[in-house]
Order: C-alpha cells, then sequence, then structure tokens
C-alpha cells in the first residue's frame, strides 16, 4: 500500500467513513475529525511510518507541518519519511 | 453559617520552599521552570518543568518516612507543617476530633507507579518493595497528614485533575462554614516530573518546548511543574477567641460541569463556576479586584478563560487585574489551585498582584488586564481563584481581605 493509501485509511477509520470517502482536498473539519481526533490520526500516523511529526496542538498554524487538508498532511509525511531515509 | 479564616499558609515549589522564598519570587517575576533532570528524560521531546531542585529528602525524613512517602506526600507534609506552625493550632482532644485533612492530587504516587513498573516490565524484577501500595496510594499524603498533626475528623482526598485542590479547599471551606470541621488543613499537591509521566502529557500535543506564556498570541502550550499548598480553614470565632492572626477570609465557591468534552474547555462552565462563587460569597462584580487564572498558556484555556471572565463580571472584566503565575512555577496540576493562592493572599494582605511572566505579544481573544511580566502595587479587597480541569470540572473560590 502507498503512503497515500496509508494515510488515508488511517484518516477514514478516525473518521469512521470509508477510504474511498476521503478525497485529497477534504478537509479535517469536513470530515467531522475534531482536535482530539487530529492527535489521535497524528499519533497512528507516526506509528505506522515510524516517524515524527512536529505538530503542537496550540499552534497548528506554526507547526512545521501543513494540516489544512488530506492532501497537505499526505504531502507533509512523504516529505518526513524521504528525510528520515536521507 | 460559620465564618472561615485561613490562619496558616505552606508550600514547597520551583519557585521556593516556603510561603515567603514562593511570594518573593511572584513579587519579583522570577521563573522557576528549568531542564528537567530525571531518568531518561533524553528520550523526551519535552525536557522542561518546574521542577523542585537541589531538594534532599533524606535530610528531612528518616529512613522509615522514606520507604513510605512518595515525593507527592513529602510536599505534602513539608507545605502542611509550615501551614500548622504558622497557624499555632496544636491538635489534641475534641479539636483533634473536629478537624480534618482535604487534599487535592491528580496523579498520587506517580513516580512510585513509574519506578516500580520500570523495575518489573522494564528491568524484569519480579519482586517490589512491600510498602508500594500504600507509598502510591492518592489518599497517601491527607493520611500521613492526618497521622503527623493528630487530626482525626474528616480525612480523604479529592482527584479531579487540575482542578483537584481547588475542589479540596472548597469542600474544606464548605465543611468549617457548616460547623462539620472546626478546622481543616487542605491544599493540593502534586509530582509526575518523571519519564513516565510527562510521556503521557507529551501524547497530547498541549506541552511547550520552551516556555509558558499565558495570554501571550504566541503562548505555544502548557509546562507542568510539581509542589504543594497546604493551608489551615479555621473557623472565624475560634481563630478570634484564641488571637490567631488572619490571612484572608474565605467567603465563596462553585463548581461546575462542563458536560461536554473531556478534553476541550467551555465559556459557559467556567462562567457558571466565577458567577456560582460570586453569589455563593454574597460578591458583586464592581468587588472583585483580582482573578488568579487558570491561565495554562494553552491556545484553548486561556482564550475560554478570557471570555468567562468577561461574561461573568460584565464591565468589571475591563478593570479587574488577571494573571496567572504559572508561567513561574508551571502547572502542579493537583496541586496548582492550592500554590496559586499564595499569589491571592499577597494581593490580599499586601496588595501585591503577581505578574503574567513570559508575556510578549497580545492576543485580541484575552484583551484583559493580564498584569503583563511585571508585579503591581494596589489594594484590593476581594479575589478569585480559577481552576478549570480536563473532564470540563470547574472550581472558583472567592478570598476577602481579613476584617
Amino acid at each position: 500500500m502507498s503512503v497515500k493509501d496509508r494515510v488515508i485509511a488511517i484518516i477514514a477509520e478516525q473518521a469512521v467513513l470509508e477510504p474511498s470517502d476521503v478525497t485529497m482536498d477534504s478537509t479535517l473539519e469536513d470530515l467531522g475529525i475534531d482536535s482530539l481526533g487530529l492527535v489521535e490520526s497524528i499519533f497512528a500516523i507516526e506509528e505506522a511510518f515510524d516517524i515524527t511529526v512536529p505538530f503542537n496542538a496550540n499552534a497548528p498554524d506554526q507547526s512545521d507541518f501543513d494540516i489544512s487538508s488530506v492532501g497537505s498532511i499526505i504531502a507533509g509525511i512523504e516529505k518526513l519519511i524521504s528525510e528520515q531515509v536521507s | 453559617m460559620k465564618r472561615v479564616v485561613i490562619t496558616g499558609a505552606g508550600t514547597i515549589n520551583a519557585l521556593g520552599r516556603n510561603v515567603s522564598e514562593t511570594l518573593e519570587a511572584m513579587r519579583e517575576g522570577r521563573c522557576g521552570i528549568s531542564d528537567l533532570e530525571f531518568r531518561d528524560v533524553e528520550r523526551l521531546a519535552i525536557r522542561i518543568g518546574g521542577q523542585i531542585k537541589g531538594y534532599h529528602p533524606e535530610e528531612v525524613f528518616n529512613r522509615q518516612q522514606m520507604v513510605l512517602y512518595d515525593r507527592f506526600t513529602q510536599f505534602a507534609l513539608l507545605a502542611a507543617r509550615e501551614a500548622v506552625a504558622q497557624s499555632g493550632l496544636e491538635f489534641h482532644g475534641e479539636l483533634a476530633d473536629r478537624a480534618g485533612v482535604v487534599l487535592g492530587t491528580s496523579g498520587g504516587g506517580l513516580i512510585t507507579q513509574d519506578e516500580n513498573y520500570r523495575s518489573v516490565y522494564e528491568e524484569g524484577k519480579n519482586r517490589v518493595h512491600p510498602f508500594v501500595v500504600p507509598k502510591l496510594m492518592n489518599n497517601a499524603a491527607a493520611s500521613h497528614v492526618s497521622m503527623e498533626m493528630n487530626l482525626r475528623g474528616p480525612t480523604f482526598t479529592v482527584a479531579t485533575a487540575c482542578a483537584s485542590s481547588n475542589h479540596a479547599m472548597g469542600l474544606a471551606f464548605q465543611m468549617v462554614r457548616s460547623g462539620a470541621s472546626t478546622v481543616m488543613v487542605t491544599g493540593g499537591s502534586e509530582s509526575m516530573l518523571c519519564f513516565g509521566g510527562v510521556k503521557a502529557w507529551e501524547g497530547l500535543r498541549v506541552m511547550s518546548k520552551d516556555a509558558c506564556r499565558p495570554f501571550s498570541a504566541n503562548r505555544n502550550g502548557m509546562v507542568q511543574g510539581e509542589g504543594a499548598g497546604v493551608y489551615v480553614f479555621e473557623d472565624y470565632e475560634h481563630a478570634r477567641d484564641r488571637g490567631a492572626e488572619i490571612l484572608a477570609e474565605v467567603v465563596g465557591f462553585a463548581m461546575t460541569s462542563d458536560a461536554s468534552d473531556i478534553v476541550m474547555p467551555s465559556k459557559q462552565g467556567a462562567a457558571r463556576a466565577i458567577t456560582g462563587a460570586l453569589r455563593d460569597g454574597g460578591i458583586a462584580a464592581e468587588e472583585v479586584g483580582y482573578i488568579n487564572a487558570h491561565g495554562t498558556g494553552t491556545a484553548a484555556n486561556d482564550k475560554t478563560e478570557c471570555a468567562a471572565v468577561a461574561d461573568a463580571l460584565g464591565a468589571q472584566a475591563d478593570r479587574v487585574m488577571i494573571s496567572s503565575t504559572k508561567a513561574m512555577h508551571g502547572h502542579c496540576i493537583g496541586g496548582t489551585g492550592a500554590i496559586e493562592l499564595l499569589a491571592c493572599i499577597m494581593a490580599l494582605r499586601d496588595g501585591i498582584v503577581a505578574p503574567t511572566i513570559g508575556y510578549e505579544e497580545p492576543d485580541a481573544e484575552c484583551a484583559l488586564d493580564v498584569v503583563p511580566n511585571v508585579a503591581r502595587e494596589v489594594q484590593v479587597s476581594t479575589v478569585l481563584s480559577n481552576a478549570f480541569a480536563f473532564g470540563g470540572l470547574n472550581a472558583v473560590l472567592a478570598l476577602r481581605r481579613a476584617s
């Protein structure tokens, strides 16, 4: 499974939706994921890819990690994975 | 209904080993937050806290005591000794039977749990010290205070996360006011600064890596502290008849539940607790000169708290001073309200309002007088102390200057 598919699966599980309902331009709000759900999703992503996501719930805009859409989250994770490999 | 006064205060926290050292640090706006020191700290992302440094319990407690006293119990005992000594009370006979202890804590003997889980899980040991259970239990601190001081009346522990000690002091107030007890030793104690304790908090992603900056637009989370605050709450007539020095009068208390979310605070729940405390104490909003804020330095708490104060106090919200001392001693969780009550007593007795240090940028959502960075000399007659806990549990105390 690709990074994209695995992230979508994690987000879909959190939102109690089918992966097909999660699109790249969906926002977490669209999917009904609140702040606790977001923190839980990031934990699941960190565990799945063995990475550390720089996210502070107090300052999501200032965190070096864009959570504005599913697409931006996937892009951020792909970047973190590549940085970790290199 | 009895009047309830405070006749003794004690503390130990990152700012000082007693009340006078702590108040001096609060007046000077000193920061007690520093690099955490304990085993495995290098495996944490969050490495700062209001840790009590240079503390050697074996210099204060003997071997038999050390095997029974978790750090949170030690802190409670040290603070209780200071408070009871200041009150001048000795508990014998009928007074001992009419005096009790109610203390707040959230984690109880968390360090004892952490050390012993490590021992059996990580180190594979199959045997633990026989006193692990009496050392880690949440009521250990209250029980040891009761034993050491001979307090034989109602004694128990309250655990409502960050509001624990305000709930504890509120219950102690109600018990003395109703006549159920003549004296209550009350406050709270916490000591969660260990690998497992901080690791658990890290998971929520609400902790700051650099500083606690309540109400500042660039705040980025809470910083944990440790310590205890303990007070002697006494029936006013009993205190007056024995000529005791009165530090302040406790006049009102209210508690509410948001009944909405396990971590996100609610403006309505907090505002109802504030208005409830005013009503309970027969206090007009215009009388409130200072509020010791919950002020955790998280995005969610500080804006919700300011909105709640604005709702509850109306026009007076633009005149009241509100500061969070957590930027100095850290968030001492179940002991925090008790340590922060010292700032309330200082405002009433000394006319000095503790500052919110670390304040760098105004936030339009926290547009109250937060006493930024520098303490202020102002006479106030009535103050509030806010505590709003995870779980949506709110507890607000109201105090007046001794008269």
